[in-house]
C-alpha cells in the first residue's frame, strides 16, 4: 500500500466545520485513486494531511510507509504535490521554475527528463516565459513537472484540471496514464464526474465523508435501480409534474434531459407508457439508459441526506 | 547548504527581476536624499510681515529697511490701520504686523524709550514663535545702534551701561546647516524602509500567492527558508546605504567624520533587528495588504518617535521610554554621532548594545511565532 488512511478526522474552527469525518481508503502501487466530490467536499483537507501540511485531529494516516505526522520530513522527499491552485514563482521563468525545484530536492532537471520528457516537450518551446504569462494548461503541465521533477513514489494531484479546457484535460489524463506505467501513485481529486471513469478506484465524497470505494464501474453496476430519461419541449413541466407523482422515486434534471427512478422497477415499462399518455406534453421521450457515475453520487448523495434526517428525528 | 545557496539565487533573481522594486531600491535613496533635505527645512524663511506704520519718520523708515534686509522677512503690505493689517493676516497675506505707533521718533530721542506692538498668526507654531523672535531680535539690534545709545553724553562717565555680549559658536554643524542634521537622518529612515517594509511583504507575498504550499512539501527546512528571504534584503539594505553614503558626500560634501567600519557595523546590526521586525509582521499577516498597513503603523510610530525630526529630550517622560524602545531612535543617534561628531566605537558602545538587543529579541519573537502559527 503507498497510500494507507486510517479514521482521519479534521475539523475547522474549533469543531464548528467538519471537514473531514472519518474518512480511511488505500491506494496501491502503481493505482490512479481519484476522490470525486463537490467543493467542499473536504479533498484538499485530505490532500493536505497526506501531504504533511495539516495535522489531522485524530486517526493515522501512512504514506509510502511512513507515518505523515512523525515522518513528514521523509514524507516530503517522496511525494510530489499539485495544489489546487497554481503555486509556482510566476515571475521565475518555466525552466527557472523546474531547474528550481529539481536543486531543492537534491537532483537535477537532467537526471529525471526521462520521466517529464512528454510532457515537458509541450512546454519546451516556451521555457523562456515566465510562468506566469502561461496558459492554464500549460501551467498545470508546468506544475505537474515541477512535482515529478525528483520521482516521486506518490504524486498527489489536488483538482489538476479544474479550469482547463477540454483538450487540454484529456491530454492531461493521458499523461496520468503514461505515469502510472511508471508505477507511480497518483491520488487525484477532481469536481468532474466525467473524469471518474479515468481512474482505477474512486472514491465519492460528500461534507466530509466517503459515501462509496470501489472501481467505476462496479459503481455504476450497483445502481439499485432502473435508470430513466425523459425529454420533452417543456421540461421544467415535466419535471414538476414527475416529481408529484407518486410512482416517482426521484427525478432531477440532468443536462438537457431528466433522469428519473420508479420506487418499483416491476411493470416500469407500463408506467412509462401510462406516463407518457397522462403528461399530454409536446415531444415527451421517455427510455431507459445505463446510470453514470453522477447519477450514482447524486443517488448516494440523497440516500445520506434521508438518513441523516431520519436520525435528527 | 547548498539548498540556502539556491534559494538565494531564486531569490536575487525574483528581486532583480520586479523591475519597479530595482528601482525603487535604487533612486528612492537619491531622491529622498537630494530632494527631501531642501524640503523638510525648518530654517524659517520668508515671513510675510506687514509693516503697519503711524509715525512715518526717518526712524521708523530705517527699522522697516533693516527689518526688509534682515533676510528672514518679506514685506508684504503697509496697511494704514490695525484693523487693515489683521485682514491681512485673515486672508493669509501676512503672518505678523509690525505697529509703530505716532510719535516713535519722537518718543525715543525725547524719552529715551517707545514701545512697538507686533501681532502674530500663530496657527503654524513653529514659524510664528520664530518669526517673532527673529522680529525681536532685530528690535533689539536696531536698539542697540541707535544713535543716543552709542553717543552717550561726553564725560558723563557714571552713565555708561556695562554690556554683555554673547558671541556663540555651533559645534559640530558651524553654520547650523540644517541639512547636516537631516541627511543621516533620511538615511537611516532609507535603511528602516527596506529592512522593515520589503521582508514583510515578501515572506506574506509567498502565502498569498501560495507559493509556500510548494515549497513547504519540499525538503527545504524553515531556517533555511527564512534565511534564504532574510539575507537578499539584509544585502539589498547595504547597497542602499552605500548609495546613500555616496549621495550624501556627492551632494552634500556630508563625509562621515568617524570611522566608515563602525558606521557600517550599526548599519548591520540594525538591517538585522529591522528584518527580525519585517519578518514578525509577516508571521501575523496573511495578505501584503495587512502587513502592509501593520508595518506602516510601526514605522510611522518609530519615525516621529525617533528624533528625527524632533528632539527626544523636550519629549514627556512616558513618550521619552517609548522612544527608547524602537530601534530607529539609537539608530538614527548613532549615525549622526559618527557621521556629524567622529564618534569612534568605545562612544556608542551602549548603543550597539542596545541595538543588538533588539535584533536578538525582535528575530526571537520572529522565529517563536513563525513557529506556533505553521
Amino acid at each position: 500500500m503507498m497510500v494507507e488512511v486510517n479514521n482521519i478526522n479534521k475539523t475547522y474552527n474549533e469543531g464548528e466545520i467538519t471537514a473531514v469525518n472519518n474518512v480511511s481508503f488505500a491506494v496501491d502501487k502503481g493505482e490512479i485513486f481519484g476522490l470525486i466530490g463537490p467543493d467542499g467536499a473536504g479533498k484538499t483537507s485530505i490532500f493536505r494531511i497526506l501531504t504533511t501540511l495539516l495535522l489531522p485531529d485524530s486517526g493515522s494516516a501512512r504514506v509510502d510507509d511512513l507515518d505523515v505526522v512523525k515522518d513528514y520530513q521523509e514524507i516530503r522527499r517522496r511525494v510530489g504535490y499539485m495544489p489546487g491552485k497554481f503555486s509556482l514563482y510566476q515571475d521565475l521563468t518555466v525552466e527557472e521554475n523546474l531547474r528550481f525545484f529539481a536543486t531543492v530536492f537534491n537532483t537535477t532537471l537532467e537526471e529525471n527528463y526521462h520521466l517529464i520528457e512528454d510532457i515537458y516537450q509541450q512546454i519546451a518551446p516556451f521555457k523562456t516565459r515566465r510562468a506566469g504569462k502561461l496558459s492554464g494548461g500549460m501551467k498545470q503541465k508546468l506544475a505537474l513537472c515541477c512535482a515529478l521533477i525528483h520521482r516521486p513514489q506518490v504524486l498527489f494531484l489536488d483538482e489538476p484540471t479544474t479550469g482547463v479546457d477540454v483538450v487540454s484535460r484529456k491530454e492531461f489524463w493521458e499523461m496520468l496514464r503514461k505515469l502510472k506505467q511508471q508505477n507511480i501513485s497518483i491520488l487525484v481529486s477532481t469536481p468532474y464526474m466525467d473524469e471518474a471513469d479515468l481512474c482505477d478506484r474512486i472514491a465519492l465524497m460528500q461534507n466530509g465523508s466517503i459515501m462509496s470505494i470501489d472501481t467505476p464501474a462496479n459503481i455504476v453496476e450497483s445502481f439499485p435501480k432502473n435508470l430513466y430519461a425523459a425529454k420533452a419541449g417543456d421540461i421544467y413541466t415535466l419535471l414538476k409534474q414527475l416529481q408529484g407523482d407518486e410512482v416517482v422515486e426521484s427525478c432531477f434534471a440532468f443536462g438537457e434531459a431528466l433522469h428519473l427512478t420508479f420506487k418499483s422497477d416491476q411493470d416500469a415499462d407500463n408506467t412509462v407508457k401510462r406516463i407518457v399518455a397522462e403528461q399530454q406534453l409536446d415531444d415527451l421521450e421517455i427510455s431507459r439508459i445505463t446510470p453514470t457515475i453522477e447519477d450514482s453520487f447524486i443517488r448516494l448523495m440523497r440516500e445520506n441526506a434521508t438518513e441523516t434526517e431520519t436520525d435528527g428525528k | 547548504m547548498k539548498v540556502l545557496l539556491f534559494i538565494l539565487q531564486k531569490e536575487f533573481r525574483q528581486i532583480f527581476r520586479d523591475r519597479i522594486i530595482l528601482a525603487m531600491m535604487t533612486f528612492v535613496p537619491i531622491v529622498q536624499l537630494s530632494i527631501l533635505p531642501f524640503a523638510a527645512n525648518f530654517d524659517i524663511k520668508n515671513i510675510n510681515l506687514a509693516y503697519l506704520d503711524h509715525d512715518r519718520s526717518p526712524y521708523s523708515e530705517k527699522l522697516m529697511h533693516k527689518i526688509a534686509s534682515s533676510g528672514y522677512f518679506e514685506l508684504v503690505g503697509y496697511p494704514f490701520s490695525y484693523r487693515e493689517g489683521l485682514n491681512q493676516i485673515e486672508r493669509g497675506e501676512a503672518d505678523l504686523i509690525l505697529e509703530i505707533p505716532a510719535g516713535f521718533e519722537r518718543n525715543l530721542i525725547r524719552e529715551g524709550k517707545q514701545k512697538v506692538n507686533i501681532a502674530v498668526d500663530a496657527i503654524n507654531g513653529t514659524k510664528s514663535a520664530l518669526g517673532g523672535g527673529y522680529l525681536t531680535s532685530v528690535l533689539a539690534d536696531f536698539n542697540a545702534n541707535l544713535v543716543m545709545n552709542i553717543q552717550s553724553p561726553v564725560g558723563a562717565a557714571g552713565t555708561r551701561v556695562a554690556r554683555i555680549e554673547i558671541a556663540g559658536m555651533s559645534w559640530f554643524n558651524p553654520r547650523e546647516e540644517y541639512k547636516y542634521y537631516m541627511v543621516p537622518g533620511i538615511l537611516v529612515l532609507l535603511l528602516t524602509l527596506i529592512g522593515g517594509f520589503m521582508s514583510a511583504l515578501n515572506i506574506v507575498r509567498e502565502k498569498e500567492i501560495g507559493t509556500i504550499e510548494q515549497i513547504n512539501v519540499t525538503p527545504i527546512k524553515k531556517w533555511q527558508f527564512i534565511l534564504g528571504k532574510l539575507v537578499p534584503f539584509w544585502i539589498v539594505g547595504i547597497i542602499v546605504f552605500t548609495i546613500g553614503l555616496t549621495v550624501q558626500y556627492l551632494v552634500y560634501g556630508i563625509f562621515p567624520q568617524g570611522s566608515l567600519f563602525t558606521l557600517y557595523l550599526f548599519a548591520g546590526i540594525y538591517l538585522i533587528a529591522l528584518l527580525g521586525f519585517g519578518l514578525l509582521i509577516s508571521t501575523v499577516s496573511n495578505s501584503q495588504l495587512q502587513a502592509m498597513f501593520v508595518a506602516f503603523f510601526f514605522v510611522m510610530i518609530f519615525i516621529l518617535m525617533s528624533g528625527f525630526f524632533t528632539s527626544i529630550d523636550s519629549m514627556p517622560g512616558w513618550a521619552r521610554q517609548m522612544s527608547y524602545l524602537t530601534p530607529v531612535t539609537h539608530f538614527i543617534h548613532v549615525v549622526r554621532l559618527i557621521v556629524l561628531k567622529g564618534s569612534g566605537l568605545e562612544h556608542v558602545l551602549k548603543e550597539l548594545g542596545y541595538l543588538i538587543v533588539f535584533a536578538i529579541v525582535l528575530n526571537g519573537l520572529a522565529i517563536w511565532n513563525y513557529r506556533k502559527t505553521s
